[in-house]
């Protein structure tokens, strides 16, 4: 009994140290002040791995995501005879939720398990002790460029996410279904606020990238270094970012509903 | 002992998970000179080099690297001081997405803001020196076991560190390319004047270049001097490590029950 609760509290202490030390973790990251002029191509370079090599899987996720939010909105309000504000449904939808959170579940699987994997193969070869013992820090040379980078991807693939996904939506709605382009188009305008909707679909995307892309590079850099630690940490990363994804979504859309 | 010593380490213990691997070592590696670590595998060579380089930290004890604690200094100041440092990795350790010549380049471009032209030159000299400049342009993956840690090794030496740490430079080299390295970590040492910690189990062509020798056994320091007075010596744990002999006071074996024991054992 007494070993129970002790067992608890020591896996608490445990859980509790591990979340402060990931924390300092990415205090470093945010509040370091590189050389621009060295840090900046590392961190293009990076964009490049990162964000732009995940734009297939983003603009294709979308376009079928738009697509089936138009076929299954117009299912609904067509029973209402609302099928003319289908362009608000599309759009509402994909600003505010599917963009940012879909978005954000893609990347964590497509980018944050291959930051992971790098990060901790470098580490389980030795590629970062041999860096430190060349005086070299991987904690800016290869971490930092790398949170950047994904910081930096994350919303601007959410902003594509949500342009593609209404694309999608309006092909589905206006070339299939017949609803009248000018329509879709104008209701969608008139009911879409920037600053409720769409600002507050970029600033959940900006929360998602900062906690990805921190949980990805994290688990890549303590991961243990072994074939078992890099497969373990790849999938604490995937599991990690996705339900951190989801649970913050929840919040934040509670703290925006609520406030703004 | 000496006056003149780049690093110093004084009353060293350090264990891994409870099981002790070092308990009180006193090494002084000279300025300038070739020092010899030797010992069984599994004694903690690499942990010793690793423990210089303060990329762990020693349970008790102190090592001084040029006059300062590695241990208690600053992360900034830590950064600084290795960078005089260099290290041959065990198991080469090259960064698998650049090429050799990349890898080579990698420690220059980061520390000076060299022309390019004047690191082509640098690194073309290096890999000439362990004789892999035609490698230049191959990515890792596509070289040798042996002829990665050469790399390695043109890596380690590419800003001419006052101080470097060669683990096991001798590993998986023919016979050619041992001579070759024999004499490149000679002639750093006499040219350039780099001090030098050799770790290796090659008893004849480490005894040909190393100017002192400590024999590290069971956390210990079991036998220290120049490299003649070992090969001669006749303490029991000397002769039979200098001499591979199968037998005697050093097991062979790591610490296990009985052996019909464990095999009976159900
Ligand atoms: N990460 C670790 N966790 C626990 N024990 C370790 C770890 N790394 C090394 N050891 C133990 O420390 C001891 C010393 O290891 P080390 O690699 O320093 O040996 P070595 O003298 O370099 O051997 P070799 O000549 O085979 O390279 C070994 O017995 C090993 O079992
Ligand atoms: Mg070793």
């Amino acid at each position: 009994m007494f070993e129970r609760v002790r067992e608890l509290g020591r896996s608490g202490i445990d859980v509790c140290s591990e979340m402060g030390r990931a924390g300092i973790f990415l205090i470093r990251m945010i509040f370091r002040r590189p050389r621009l002029i060295k840090v900046f191509p590392l961190v293009v370079e990076q964009l490049y791995a990162i964000g732009v090599l995940s734009l297939i899987i983003m603009v294709v996720s979308a376009l079928f995501i738009g697509m089936v939010t138009a076929l299954q909105g117009y299912h609904t309000l067509s029973k209402f005879g609302a099928d003319t504000q289908l362009g608000q449904l599309v759009a509402l939808s994909l600003t505010r939720e599917l963009g940012p959170v879909v978005a954000g579940l893609l990347f964590a699987g497509r980018a944050g398990s291959a930051l992971t994997a790098e990060i901790g193969l470098m580490k389980t070869t030795e590629q970062l002790s041999s860096m430190e013992m060349m005086g070299i820090d991987p904690l800016w040379r290869v971490i930092y460029p790398r949170f950047w980078a994904g910081v930096i991807s994350l919303p601007v693939l959410s902003l594509i996410f949500t342009a593609v996904g209404i694309y999608g939506g309006y092909v589905v709605a206006v070339k299939w279904l017949g609803i009248d382009a000018g329509t879709f188009w104008s209701n969608m305008s008139a009911s879409v606020d920037f600053h409720l909707d769409v600002l507050s679909g970029i600033i959940k995307s900006i929360v998602f990238a900062v906690v990805v892309t921190w949980i990805a590079v994290y688990e890549g850099y303590t991961t243990e270094p072994t074939a078992e630690g890099i497969s373990l940490s790849t999938t604490r990363t995937v599991v990690y970012s996705s339900l951190a994804v989801l649970g913050l979504d929840f919040m934040l859309t509670t703290i925006m509903l609520g406030g703004w | 002992m000496q006056t003149d010593s780049l690093v110093t380490i004084r009353d060293l213990h350090f264990a891994h998970d409870n099981r002790s691997i070092f308990s009180g070592v006193n090494i002084d590696i000279e300025r300038g000179k070739i020092t010899a670590i030797m010992g069984p595998s599994g004694t903690g060579k690499t942990t010793l080099l690793r423990l210089i380089g303060a990329q762990i930290q020693p349970d008790k004890g102190e090592v001084i690297v040029n006059g300062q604690n590695v241990h208690q200094i600053n992360r900034r100041e830590l950064y600084h001081a290795r960078r005089d440092m260099g290290m041959l990795f065990q198991n080469a350790a090259l960064f698998t997405n650049i090429s050799v010549f990349e890898n080579v380049a990698f420690p220059i471009r980061e520390h000076t803001n060299l022309p390019e032209s004047l690191i082509r030159k640098l690194v073309l000299i290096k890999l000439e020196a362990v004789g892999l400049r035609g490698s230049a342009n191959l990515m890792p993956s596509e070289l040798s076991g042996g002829m990665q840690r050469r790399v390695a090794l043109a890596r380690a030496i590419a800003l001419d560190p006052a101080l470097i740490m060669y683990d096991e430079p001798f590993a998986g080299q023919d016979p050619i390319s041992m001579g070759v390295l024999v004499k490149l970590i000679k002639t750093l040492n006499e040219v350039l004047g780099m001090t030098s910690v050799v770790v290796s189990h090659d008893v004849p062509e480490t005894a040909s270049i190393a100017d002192y020798v400590y024999l590290i056994a069971e956390g210990k320091v079991v036998a220290q001097g120049k490299p003649a007075e070992l090969l001669t010596s006749s303490s029991p744990h000397v002769k039979q490590f200098m001499q591979g002999l199968p037998d005697g006071v050093v097991p062979f074996h790591y610490p296990a029950k009985d052996y019909i024991e464990d095999l009976f054992d159900v």
